[in-house]
């Protein structure tokens, strides 16, 4: 079947967090601009298959959580029933609304949407594998890589089973395992383990390396590994998955790790999380000069141009920190430049959120890094068994700590863990990036009684000084 | 990893050096620092050291030959960093490097191969057509120290559009976080920078003299402020000569009837337009604009032609586009058109931008010869005189004829006196033989 042929001004290819604003800003700029994705709507894996339908189940989770809690106030509402195609109902509808949003955008900012699967073919054509049917060739002056990325897989583990689970099945919530497998505690086998305990299963996450949640600090991983290990049937750090063998009574399982008492374990399900692969193969970047690195990623410069200098590549394709807040900021960079504006890439941090039960979250530097990388620094912590909304959350489990330069008190780092972390972790990005020094956020007034008070105060302990806290003397 | 090794700037108003020695062969390994290549410049013979040790793959140059800053001299494999996909050195590795180096040559040279890492995507400019035209990689200033600038987003996106490096400049806030103001400052210290060369000198107390007001500028007159100043950069010549207008004079009383019944009215500025406009595509260095940066030329394959208009506002320029295709009348619709809405204030600013020379004219408020200050980025301006009867020497007797004195300041970086010259006796002959504009032209 022969293909027909369009021609455009800016073609993006990938509608996920970076294609879609992208295109949406190059078209408020004045650019003729086509997006092309196999989904119905802009919105990618965020939008239909990772963030935003894996927090609407996190917040049933809390839900079902918080309840429980309330027993111990003296309100009791007895065990959850779930309905599962109730829940799924409305985790669809939430997905429907924000990406049917998106597809109205998209209308009336008359960014030509096409649905299907592009392919480059020569430096100025892309091959668009239409869903309706058929192959429309696109012919482009300039071109936005944004392919996002997929989830690794393990060779050994055969994929195709319908036993063995990604996180776009889990998100699918097809069933709920009796007992389901977790391979992966990083931050997307620890939020998905949570949601499923809550629905019921009982969950083994194993970590093959020392922690979960490798990234962050250790002390701001111990109240969300405290938690899990309550919550979870159990966790398991340096231990890995040898052998996975499909039975009638469900998938045989062979661990292999220090002192494992009963290395051989039967499971319903397995959930595979160990990490994600840029969508670098497959999409015909051999037809053009854009080169990759050894791990996959397309290298870019700092306006996110590629070896092709009408080519740019934004997003989970170019490498990490592989989240959707970094993507969109490179699409706003590579839109602007194709509009002709000096913009360059240059964020001085991006937070990274864990959304478990309590949330992760830091931006900056980390102590750790901070050790590593040799960088001077001086660390302030404040314990939310100090903070007065924490205790009348009944959620003390929670620490904020802030990293600094003690030449001349800049905030190179914030981390905080405990209930609603993720949203206090904004102050911090912004105090970096205006470069806040501590007594700027010590002298800024928080509203009282708030968990943001955690972030003034552990400011005031790095001067010495807090009201509610008084640190042992190093 | 290959690296491609560029000689380094040698110093101030060094452009080129010639290689007096190679004292490496293709297959050498060398260490960081050993000397490639001796080059003898008019000042003296400097040696230049490689900047990382590897194995030598090419090299670019031989004994005898002329090398400017920049360009390639060898390409080395670097054994080290094979290991890094990315190739270009870290920030700590490069620091280390810098730190090291004993000679303020060998520092160069490793901060010029810090900037040309080898699969570094090229800098080629973006595909002609459509409204999208990329600018050069290179001209986007970013920083990339360790830790980072101690300066809010705001601050570094406006250092990046004024080119700017927000690295190199001092903040003044708490823990040196820098302000626009500093960036700002650094600006204007920094001729290369974008800003002005001369720090302004603080005004004296005006009130001692006595009574003063102080009254904020209008746009135009900032504007023209700005204008003028970036215009006066250029080294100006400005050469003055007449031109015998009588013939063109007679011609104008004749035609201007048919001209207003076109809509126009038929001004001698109308008439020189048209000779000046041919007189550009006849010399295009007087059409151009200079890249200082780049050492670039860039000559213009049209000819648009502004008029310098006194308003009620001030000064503004309204461009007539392609003056060089127009008939006589063609402009003078077009220029009489644009004066009314001068004076009215309703031009866009397109109707004011986009032209590759000024015309500007005096003669109405009885002015004879001035200096013109270029209206930048153009090379070139051309004041007009008021024309009086002079008696002029012809055929043995002296004779009333109309003169308009001419006045063309140039830009002498990229138009000499000669050239110039020349470019100003054609636009007076063209003057005094409109039909030369019909032989040559």
């Amino acid at each position: 079947m022969n293909a027909t042929k369009t021609t455009t001004q800016l073609l993006v290819l990938g509608g996920g967090p970076g294609g879609y604003p992208a295109a949406f800003l190059a078209a408020d700029l004045g650019l003729e601009v086509t997006l092309v994705d196999a989904k119905p709507n802009p919105g990618g894996i965020c939008l239909f298959e990772g963030c935003i339908p894996s927090k609407t189940l996190l917040h049933v989770a809390k839900l079902i959580h918080e309840a429980a809690q309330a027993e111990k106030m003296g309100v009791t509402f007895g065990p959850p029933s779930v309905d599962l195609d109730k829940l799924r109902y409305f985790k669809n509808g939430v997905v429907g609304k924000l990406t049917g949003g998106l597809g109205v955008l998209k209308s009336k900012r008359k960014v030509n949407f096409v649905r299907g699967r592009g392919i480059i073919q020569s430096p100025h054509t892309v091959e668009v594998d239409l869903q309706e049917g058929g192959k429309q060739l696109i012919e482009f002056e300039h071109l936005i890589i944004a392919t996002g990325s997929s989830p690794t897989r393990l060779p050994f583990l055969d994929h195709s089973s319908p036993h063995i689970w990604d996180s776009t099945n889990a998100l699918e919530l097809r069933e709920v395992p009796r007992r389901l497998l977790i391979i992966g505690g990083g931050y997307i086998g620890m939020e998905m383990g949570t949601v499923y305990a809550a629905l019921g299963s009982e969950v083994t996450v194993v970590e093959a390396l020392g922690s979960i949640i490798a990234a962050a600090d250790p002390d701001l991983v111990a109240p969300v590994a405290d938690r899990a290990r309550h919550i979870f049937h159990e966790l398991r750090v340096d231990t890995k998955v040898v052998e996975v063998v499909q039975q009638a009574d469900g998938l045989h399982v062979r661990l292999l790790g220090l002192d494992i008492e009963n290395p051989q374990r039967v499971y319903d399900k397995i959930l595979v999380c160990v990490g994600r692969q840029p969508n670098s193969k497959n999409i015909g970047l051999e037809n053009t000069s854009v080169q990759v690195d050894a791990r996959g990623f397309i290298v870019t410069d700092h306006q996110r141009r590629t070896a092709e200098p009408h080519i740019f590549a934004i997003g989970d394709v170019t490498g990490e920190p592989m989240l959707a807040h970094k993507a969109t900021y490179e699409g706003r960079v590579a839109a602007e430049v194709l509009a002709g504006k000096p913009s360059a890439y240059d964020p001085k941090c991006i937070p990274a959120v864990v959304f478990t039960d309590p949330e992760l979250a830091w931006v900056g530097i980390t102590e750790t890094e901070a050790l590593n990388r040799n960088i001077p620094f001086k660390i302030a912590a404040f314990p939310w068994s100090a903070a007065g909304r924490a205790t009348s959350l009944d959620r003390n489990d929670g620490l904020t700590k802030m990293i600094v330069d003690p030449n001349d008190e800049v905030i190179l780092g914030i981390g905080i863990v405990g209930v609603g972390a993720g949203e206090l972790i904004a102050e911090g990005a912004l105090a970096i990036e205006m470069g806040c020094t501590v007594t700027d956020l010590k002298m800024t007034v928080h509203a009282h009684p708030t968990l943001s008070e955690t972030v003034m105060e552990s400011a005031e302990v790095y001067h010495g000084h807090s009201a509610h806290y008084m640190p042992r003397k190093r | 990893m290959a690296v491609v090794f560029k000689l380094p700037d040698l110093g101030e108003n060094i452009e080129s050096a010639e290689v007096v020695n190679v004292l490496v062969a293709v297959g050498d390994v060398i260490q960081a620092e050993q000397t490639i290549i001796e080059v003898e410049t008019d000042k003296a013979v400097t040696d230049v050291p490689a900047p990382i040790g590897g194995k030598v793959l090419e090299l670019a140059v031989a004994v005898g030959d002329q090398v400017a800053a920049g360009q390639i001299i060898a390409t080395i494999e670097d054994v080290s960093a094979g290991s890094t996909a990315a190739g270009a050195p870290s920030p700590e590795s490069a620091a280390a490097d810098r730190g090291s180096t004993t000679s303020s040559a060998s520092a160069r040279a490793a901060s010029a191969a810090d900037a040309s890492p080898a699969d570094a995507p090229p800098s080629a400019p973006a595909t002609r057509g459509g409204k999208i035209s990329l600018p050069e990689q290179a001209a986007v200033v970013t920083s990339a120290s360790d830790r980072p600038v101690q300066a809010a987003p705001s601050v570094r996106k406006f250092a990046r559009e004024i080119g700017v490096d927000i690295a190199a400049v001092a903040g003044s806030g708490p823990a040196g976080r820098v302000s626009i103001d500093d960036v700002k400052a650094h600006a204007r210290r920094t001729p290369s920078g974008g800003g002005r060369a001369a720090p302004r000198k603080a005004l004296p107390d005006f009130q001692k003299w006595g009574e003063i007001e102080r009254r904020s500028m209008s746009n135009v007159r900032k504007k023209t402020a700005l204008q003028m100043e970036s215009g006066w950069q250029a080294p100006h010549v400005t050469l003055h000569d007449k031109a015998d207008v009588t013939a063109l004079e007679q011609f104008r009383q004749q035609f201007k009837a048919t001209v207003e019944k076109a809509g126009g009215k038929l001004t001698i500025t109308a008439m020189l337009l048209k000779i000046v406009s041919v007189a550009l595509r006849k010399f295009p260095e007087l059409n151009c604009s200079i890249d200082v940066s780049q050492h670039e030329i860039i000559y213009k394959r049209y000819v648009n032609v502004g008029v310098a208009a006194d308003t009620d506002r001030g000064l503004v320029v309204p461009v007539v586009l392609n003056s060089d295709k127009k008939t006589v009348t063609e402009l003078s619709v077009e220029l009489t058109e644009l004066a009314t809405r001068a004076r009215q204030g309703k031009l866009s600013l397109e109707e004011m931008t986009g032209g590759t020379f000024t015309i500007t004219n005096l003669g109405g408020i009885g002015i004879g010869h001035f200096t013109p200050i270029i209206n930048d980025p153009e090379v070139a301006i051309l004041g007009v005189g008021r024309s009086n009867y002079e008696p002029v020497y012809v055929d043995g007797g002296f004779q009333p004829r109309l003169m308009m004195p001419l006045s063309l300041s140039f830009d002498h970086r990229i138009v000499d006196g000669a050239g110039g010259a020349r470019f100003l006796r054609w636009i007076v002959e063209g003057i005094q033989q409109p039909l030369l504009l019909a032989m040559e032209g």
